[in-house]
């Protein structure tokens, strides 16, 4: 198992947010989910624009072996989605907590990202 | 929870970083890192896949040639020493029992590889068929190991360990020699569509034989491969896979494996009537290959629909293709349906199917 950023907060769901300085959260999965899943072959993202409630399905991930439901770590509105991933989703897999980020939100509540899981809990959940 | 069953090079495959599946039953590796780069790594040099998992059945005595041309659909007769034949094996309705390669080693004997699935049964059924045939039918498989060296580099791998003349052993014909010290029967056969060897050998030399391969092809850009790759690799082949392509639900001419019935052999032969019943009437529906210009890929089971909506057949086989990177699959639909446009609905998008006749790359051997 691969270290956990520290700078990140993580959903049970195996998404992780990174506050952004401008009060937005980027948000992808983590290397865990990435390394679960195997080949990622296409990554179906939201529209910007979009208004998701926490926990609600912002998208789907499809692997080699199957398609798999997004679900938004906190609510907010989608301010952007990664263009990469369209012609090259394997980036989840080589850079799941860089280039292979998928959405960029603005919270609904500010406070909700502080409310994840840090990396030490988020470990302890995968044991 | 029934223990897995272990090929000789299970803990080979667990020290190299496999994931290892439940596939039919035995423990094998689905991928070493990833299913794209191994395929794309067998299409560009070699790949080394453990099939030991499949089944071999010794069928010898003075009845072996009449009785495995009775028990199968292809010509038996068309075989002599040194050469394979690929069939499919038949119920009387026309159904597929498996498909398995016959190899003859002498006028009197024989061998057949079949698949791990299918070993049961396919040995119970040949069983109960040899009735009367002056035959003896001994399985052979949990003695015997089989690796699969394919891809563009396999014989120049192989050739730095044998003394066999390689380019001496055509398609689908086969030689006993040694591969690193290692007796083998050297099979030019595979289930990629690259040129390559399957090497069947005693499964205590596996391991042996695994780590001389790996060795000597390293330099040449051999990498081991999964069972994941196998599968995208003969999906973009268009060669069937039992339990999808084939089934005891419809037959080999309905799987486009018409070349593989020879109704006009010169004996009878288990599912005969059915098949030319089903020659001369068509087959009610077909099995189609395609590929759709869009990553998404349509998964086994899905329904197949028309323009309007019905439902005309299922998914049977779906991935993305490494090498065109878009999805291609196969389906099995009614054949009144099958001119037509058809589509299948992904999460809410009807993604229109373009049919289309296999492989779906240029392939090393064809």
């Amino acid at each position: 198992m691969s270290s956990l950023p520290a700078d990140l907060r993580y959903a049970k769901s195996h998404e992780w947010v990174r506050p952004e300085a401008d009060g937005t959260v980027t948000v992808g999965i983590t290397d865990y989910a990435q390394n679960s899943l195997g080949d990622i072959t296409y990554v179906q993202a939201p529209k910007v624009g979009a208004v998701l409630a926490a926990g609600a399905v912002f998208g789907v991930v499809e692997s080699v072996k199957a398609a798999s439901d997004l679900y938004a770590p906190v609510a907010g509105t989608v301010v952007a989605v990664n263009p990469a991933l369209d012609g090259a989703p394997e980036t989840v897999n080589r850079e799941p907590y860089g280039a292979g980020w998928m959405m960029r939100l603005r919270p609904a509540d500010p406070a909700a990202p502080g409310a994840l899981l840090d990396a030490a809990a988020y470990a302890a959940l995968l044991g | 929870m029934t223990q897995l069953q272990r090929t000789p090079l299970r803990d080979f495959h667990a020290a190299r970083g496999a994931r290892l599946v439940d596939f039919a039953g035995w423990e094998m590796p689905v991928q070493y890192r990833s299913i794209l780069e191994e395929h794309r790594a067998v299409r560009r040099a070699a790949g080394l896949f453990d099939v030991s998992h499949m089944g071999e059945f010794d069928v010898r005595g003075p009845g072996a040639a009449a009785f495995l041309n009775r028990l199968v659909t292809n010509d038996v007769a068309r075989l002599f020493p040194g050469r394979v034949l690929y069939s499919p094996m038949c119920y009387p309705d026309g159904g597929v029992v498996d498909d398995l390669l016959v190899y003859q080693r002498a006028a009197d004997d024989f061998f057949l590889c079949v698949n791990a699935g299918n070993l049961a049964r396919d040995l119970e059924w040949i069983r109960s068929q040899a009735a009367g045939h002056d035959v003896t039918v001994t399985d052979r498989s949990a003695e015997t190991a089989l690796l699969a060296l394919q891809g563009p580099r396999a014989v120049a791998i192989l050739q730095g360990l044998t003394a066999t003349k390689l380019s001496e052993i055509g398609y689908y014909h086969f030689a006993a020699g040694e591969v690193a010290g290692v007796p083998c029967v050297l099979s030019r056969t595979g289930y990629t569509g690259e040129d390559g060897f399957e090497l069947y050998h005693a499964a205590g030399h596996a391991v042996r034989l695994a780590e001389a391969l790996l060795a000597a092809g390293a330099p040449h850009g051999l990498e081991l491969a999964g069972l994941g790759a196998r599968d995208s690799l003969r999906l973009e082949a268009g060669y069937p896979l039992y339990g999808h392509e084939l089934s005891p639900e419809f037959s080999p001419l309905a799987a486009g494996l018409g070349w593989t019935v020879k109704l006009d052999k010169g004996c009878d032969f288990i599912g005969r009537d059915a098949l030319l019943s089903e020659k001369r009437a068509g087959s009610p529906r077909r099995v189609v290959y395609f590929r759709t210009g869009d990553r998404r890929i349509l998964r086994p089971d899905a329904p197949v629909l028309d323009a309007a909506g019905a439902a005309v057949g299922r998914v049977l086989s779906g991935t993305l293709s490494p090498i065109l990177q878009e999805a291609i699959g196969s389906a099995l639909v009614a054949t009144a349906a099958a001119t037509a446009p058809l589509a299948v609905d992904v999460r809410g998008v009807a993604v229109p199917l373009q049919l289309v006749r296999p492989p779906f790359v240029p392939l090393g051997r064809t």
